[in-house]
């Protein structure tokens, strides 16, 4: 087997020195029925070349994103990623290294962390970031969950532009915690009144903008009031190329930002792994979940980094801990930092505006066919359109003919009464071709 | 400055451990400074057409002032992430013997087979009909994880161990909740990852400490102690953190299910038994699989991990969204309630989509290379390797638990140091010296100065030989009284000890421009 090193005479040799008969022996604490006598029922041992065809030929039945007119969003973004970027990430040294716990060997790491937090501190707006969470999902939960210790309250307000698979992440991990979660109605004009649902005893408002929907969100008002009443404002981003045209949630009195890091530096691979992105106030880091990593001088006098504020972590604190989050995404938070740092802020600037201008192109020439709304005054890459016809069936159609056209509202909101609308994101990976395409081909449809 | 566990968290003040030179560089080892330093804001590595500028729907919503983020021309950041690798340790390099997590090699067949475009290119929200052959992989992966626990379904979406655990655990609360069962205490032995107690509290559920016998293992007749009617589960590793197969885990699952609760099987340890024991065999409802270790997915620094969690009968109706049934042979993705079948009552959904899908592709291509012969054979030379250290070391350092065999770690605790005024600490610090990542250390808890050695199945014998010869070699520098070796190490490592004290007073959690001078 290629990757076992031992041969049978080292085994033999290795058996002898422990002093016993057979490898049955070291599992003599196991019960001696149940031990398997046989193989398990999977299949046997593959050469590489025979793994590649068996994968390729799975690989060979998906549509690729790349090889055609490519639309859909709603939380993952296809953008072009740097060929260095991949490069890096593969470098021995950052793919086989575990957590930085001894930081003399692995200063690469975190410095990185290091990068990559004041990079998501730039981008959100905010004072502190940590070492990444799991996805932009997931760390909206644990942000709840750290506004819930925060405001010692347990009711949080979901606003209806929150991406549904958010809020229901949301309101399991709530539900799990014994707290109380208020879900607002679907919000596809983006109009819907979050003030309204604030009160003194809601601990956090979490707001999406861009929305789901695609609405960009005036999150001041909203922070007023929150924190008006001694609640905090939870702001997810789920396109993070957007803060590089968009207001951050910082500048708009947001108190945690949650965001889903994908869109720099990490493929779309079918929904993981991705990185969430997770800042907030300085007065609240020893509330945050997730890894820290900080500054600080070796015996030389030297700068150097390790991680820190670990009495927060499960590791330490056990039961009393902030979140039970063991890991970081660290590989795909590398990724993110290279891309953020090839673009820097004039290319992100750049890449944010090529996105926003092809969207609205896409989203004038689609408001041109008859019977065709667009739902949006406001949007940064995605945004919502109203059809005369129901949505998936139309986006089935358009598969077959070999266009994916974007994400239908009844795959996110099954029986929610908005099966006629569309969700439709634009990068920068869209060519006027592919753009030609999607409008003829619904064009032809209707 | 010591903890409470006795490790000591800030340094002494070192001498240069060589002369300075110009550059601060020595040799190969060198400097390397914050992008924040280096990069500039009007710079780019990524040349992009210019917009055009003519229009916005940002509204009053567009950015006032860019990020402030410094560029580096693809030149430089290649080498700044280059010079920032090679400050790592790397399983690529050299022996990791972490305990507990499983730094086995990483296949660089997976990485390929992860980049696939057929899998790297596809979207979680593309019309399923499209993505018939992933959602193939994601069934049979998991068809291969129930065959291998014994188990009868698999939760695919829990994105690390502690995410998985957090799967089953809320699988577990919705079965007692079903049965209108009033029990909200969960038994954790004091030998178990932090994260155990972390996810029961997460969920509402108190935590009950079991002890460990003095043998490193759990009895059953502690457990049979504990139970109350309150108890609602019990969450255990095994093999457990002290790398010894629990003997009365049958029993234990007994005791559990007689008193109406769930057998949660931690499975960060699962790579010392896989097709050699099947948990489900042994009376465990639920288990998460740390597809980083077991499976060997890249621990990346830090994650991305995968944690799958397998289910018994009586939990799988439980498992959250999305899942994948098949149906006439074919994988159907059931992503909310307009899709599910009586019987299947999912607890919610625990992320966004639908799980660690490059870390799926990767399992997938380990356990196709390993086969059902080779996954054996890869425990069964864990378990061997880890065997023959100790007996390489038994007779110089101090075995913890020496009335069992060790599974695929063996642990030490500091004893054998004792009257030499080193620490485990130091010890671990020497290794580096010598060229190897430290062995995890001060835990478990449950033994004081705890080492936790774990070589893993891909380490030759001549690398088990060397390794064992140098920590020999540590041991009888110890004893004859050359501290130095060991409270001033590392001198070789890109820093020296670091202060970890004062990153924790004075937190610097990001760079910040410095002042400027009057």
């Amino acid at each position: 087997m290629r990757y076992l090193p031992l041969t049978e005479t080292d085994r033999a040799e290795m058996l002898a020195r422990i002093g016993v008969a057979d490898i049955d022996a070291l599992y003599a604490d196991v019960p001696a029925h149940e031990r398997l006598s046989g193989l398990l029922d999977l299949p046997m041992a593959r050469g590489e070349l025979e793994v590649e065809r068996a994968m390729g030929r799975l690989a060979a039945r998906n549509t690729v994103a790349g090889d055609v007119p490519f639309f859909v969003g709603a939380g993952a973004y296809r953008h072009h990623v740097p060929a260095s970027v991949d490069h890096l990430i593969q470098r021995s040294e950052f793919l086989t290294s575990y957590t930085p716990y001894q930081p003399e060997i692995t200063q690469g790491t975190l410095q990185v962390l290091f990068e990559f937090q004041t990079q998501v501190c730039e981008l959100t707006g905010m004072e502190v970031a940590n070492a990444s969470m799991y996805d932009g999902s997931t760390g909206a939960a644990e942000a709840v969950l750290m506004a819930h210790r925060i405001t010692k309250r347990r009711k949080a307000v979901l606003s209806g532009g929150l991406h549904p698979h958010y809020a229901a992440t949301i309101s399991t991990l709530s539900d799990l915690a014994d707290d109380t979660i208020v879900a607002l109605a679907p919000d596809p004009l983006g109009a819907e009144d979050v003030l309204a649902a604030i009160d003194g005893d809601t601990a956090c408002v979490v707001v999406q903008s861009p929305s789901v929907f695609g609405h960009l969100i005036d999150l001041a008002p909203i922070a007023e009031k929150a924190h008006e009443v001694g609640a905090l404002l939870v702001a997810v981003v789920t396109e993070v190329v957007a803060l590089g045209a968009v207001e951050p949630p910082g500048a708009q009195g947001a108190d945690i930002v949650v965001a889903e890091g994908q869109s720099l530096g990490n493929p779309l691979g079918f929904g993981g792994p991705y990185v969430g992105l997770f800042a907030t106030r300085s007065k609240y880091v020893r509330q945050m979940p997730g890894r820290l990593c900080g500054e600080t001088v070796d015996a030389e006098g030297k700068r150097g980094f390790v991680l820190t504020l670990s009495t927060r972590e499960q590791h330490i604190r056990r039961e009393k801990a902030t979140s039970n989050i063991c890991t970081n995404s660290g590989l795909c938070a590398l990724a993110f930092s290279i891309h953020a740092t090839l673009l820097g802020e004039a290319g992100l600037s750049r890449l944010a505006m090529l996105n926003h201008e092809a969207a609205i192109e896409t989203a004038e020439a689609l408001a041109n066919l008859p019977g065709v709304e667009v739902l949006n005054d406001t949007f940064f890459n995605e945004f919502t359109v109203r059809l005369p016809v129901p949505a998936a069936p139309l986006v089935e159609k358009l598969a077959a003919d070999g266009i994916l056209a974007g994400v239908p509202v009844s795959r996110l909101l099954p029986g929610a009464g908005l099966d006629d609308l569309l969700l439709v994101a634009v990068t920068e990976t869209v060519t006027a071709d592919d753009r030609a395409a999607l409008v003829a081909d619904i064009s032809a449809a209707l | 400055m010591l903890n409470d566990k006795g490790r000591p968290t800030r340094p002494e003040t070192a001498e240069m451990s060589s002369s300075p030179t110009f550059t601060g560089n020595r040799g190969l080892d060198q400097e390397e400074a914050l992008i924040f330093e280096i990069g500039r804001a009007e710079v780019s590595g990524v040349d992009l057409p210019a917009p055009k500028g003519t229009k916005s729907r940002l509204g009053a919503r567009a950015r006032k002032a860019a990020p402030k983020l410094p560029g580096l021309t693809e030149p430089e950041a290649v080498r700044h992430y280059v010079r920032l690798s090679r400050k790592n340790y790397a399983i690529d390099a050299g022996l990791y013997p972490l305990g507990s997590c499983t730094m086995k090699h990483n296949p660089r067949l997976n990485e390929k087979m992860a980049r696939l475009p057929g899998f790297a290119d596809i979207h979680p929200l593309q019309p399923t009909s499209t993505v018939g052959g992933a959602l193939e992989l994601v069934a049979e992966l998991g068809r291969w994880l129930v065959e291998a626990t014994g188990m009868k379904a698999v939760a695919m979406s829990p994105k690390a161990g502690a995410h998985g655990e957090l799967a089953g655990m809320a699988a577990i609360k919705a079965a007692l909740k079903a049965r209108a069962a009033d029990k909200s205490v969960v038994l954790v032995p004091d030998s178990a990852h932090g994260t155990n107690p972390a996810t029961a509290a997460l969920i509402g559920m108190a935590v009950k400490p079991v002890p460990a016998h003095a043998d490193g293992t759990v009895r059953v007749d502690d457990v049979k102690a504990a139970i109350d009617d309150r108890v609602g589960a019990i969450m255990l590793t095994n093999p457990n953190t002290c790398g010894i197969f629990e003997p009365e885990v049958q029993e234990i699952a007994e005791v559990i299910h007689a008193a109406g609760g769930y057998f949660y099987g931690d499975g960060a340890n699962f790579n010392a038994i896989v097709g050699k024991v099947r948990p489900g065999d042994l009376g465990i409802d639920a288990m998460h699989i740390n597809l980083h270790k077991t499976f060997s997915t890249p621990h990346g620094g830090g994650g991305p991990g995968a944690g799958p969690v397998v289910l018994s009968e009586r939990l799988a109706p439980f498992a959250p969204y999305p899942f994948v049934r098949m149906e006439g042979g074919r994988p159907v993705l059931v992503e909310d309630e307009t899709a599910i079948r009586a019987g299947e009552s999912p607890f919610g959904r625990l992320s966004a989509f639908h799980g660690q899908m490059g870390m799926f592709t990767r399992a997938y291509a380990y356990m196709l290379s390993h086969g059902a012969d080779g996954l054996r054979q890869a425990s069964e030379d864990a378990v061997l390797s880890a065997n023959y250290l100790r007996a390489c070391l038994s007779d110089l350092m101090t075995v913890a638990f020496p009335d069992h065999p060790s599974m695929h770690e063996v642990l030490f605790d500091d004893r054998f140091l004792e009257g030499t005024g080193v620490t485990t600490l130091d010890f671990a610090k020497a290794m580096i010296d010598e060229g190897y990542h430290p062995m995890t250390m001060y835990f478990p808890l449950v033994v004081h100065g705890a080492m936790l050695i774990e070589p893993t199945e891909s380490e030759s014998k001549a690398s088990l030989d060397l390794f064992a010869a140098t920590l020999r070699d540590l041991v009888m520098a110890a004893k004859r009284g050359d501290t130095e070796r060991f409270t001033r190490a590392p001198r070789f490592a890109p820093r020296r000890r670091l202060d970890e004290t004062r990153a924790a007073r004075a937190p610097k959690l990001r760079w910040e421009a410095p002042k400027p001078v009057e």
